[in-house]
């Protein structure tokens, strides 16, 4: 279940931010996702504030919360499973 | 009156075909707008994924400065853009996503590109351009409007080329023809001659 998700959520953030030549099984779990990783900017940043509303339901409050929980797929994820537990 | 400006060359983005001073530089069977820019990105521009997050407009744009601007190392370049459906295409796209209260996710990297300048803003990052740029929206391609204002500009000293033309996007129609102005260069910047090479590369 686990690793679907972050399965989805890769998958997601590449069709999202026309990601073009990335694939879901390039990007680890645990890359940065964010500087020197995928290099997303702060305009992908409210991209993934709008997803996690439109595709889970979830608003993000602040949105400073952004900066740890879109660290990487792992955070994410952990992210998504606590809001929805 | 002697000519104090010349275009120094051209570019052309149309059916398919993106061509340099008059010579297809790139060619596709493909219509749809979206695999003519990724083929033709593949060729021209290559490593600049940036490219895939862009509207239309600005996916146009960047593709026809490319191929006059990648081995031009001046950059106090100007740019005076002009075309008929502004940043339509890409509002559309916004509206869409705003419409209905009930499904209501504002896209914000759509809305950025809810603006026609935005296109010139994308070619000044890609070239490291910091210039004087103006965005003009007409019903058909004016050389008057572009060449008083380019002159204007150079007159001024506020540049030493300008970037101008015509960058045109809407419901998958798409058209550009961009110059550069400069104070050497083979063609006169005249207002028949723009119209002259303009209509050239539209008979191709």
């Amino acid at each position: 279940m686990s690793s679907d998700l972050k399965q989805e959520l890769k998958e997601k953030i590449i069709e999202q931010l026309n990601l073009e030549d990335v694939t879901a099984a390039e990007i680890a779990d645990n890359d940065p996702l964010f500087g020197d990783g995928l290099g997303l900017d702060s305009i992908d940043a409210l991209e993934l504030i709008v997803m996690l509303d439109k595709d889970y339901g979830i608003k993000l409050a602040d949105p400073k919360e952004g900066r740890k929980i879109f660290e990487s797929i792992d955070t994410m994820a952990a992210y998504i499973r606590a809001s929805k537990a | 009156m002697e000519n104090r400006y010349y275009i120094e060359s051209f570019s052309h983005v149309n059916n398919g075909i993106v061509s340099v001073n008059g010579a297809p530089v790139f060619k596709t069977l493909e219509t749809d707008f979206k695999s003519v820019m990724k083929l033709a990105y593949k060729q021209l521009i290559v490593d600049y994924p940036k490219f895939f997050k862009m509207d239309n407009l600005s996916k146009l744009g960047l593709l026809a400065a490319e191929v006059l601007l990648r081995e031009e190392w001046e950059k106090n370049i100007a740019m005076v853009f002009s075309n008929r459906a502004s940043s339509l295409d890409t509002d559309r796209g916004y509206q869409d996503s705003i419409k209905d209260a009930t499904h209501y996710y504002p896209s914000p990297a759509v809305f950025v590109y809810t603006l026609a300048n935005i296109c010139m803003g994308e070619i000044s990052i890609k070239h490291k351009i910091h210039s004087e740029n103006c965005f003009f929206v007409m019903d058909e391609f004016s050389p008057e409007t572009l060449s008083s204002y380019t002159e204007e500009l150079m007159d001024e000293n506020k540049a030493e080329k300008v970037l101008c033309g015509w960058v045109d996007v809407d419901n998958e129609k798409y058209d550009a023809f961009l110059y550069v102005v400069a104070k050497k260069g083979t063609f006169v910047h005249s207002d028949a001659e723009i119209n002259r090479l303009y209509k050239t590369t539209h008979e191709q």
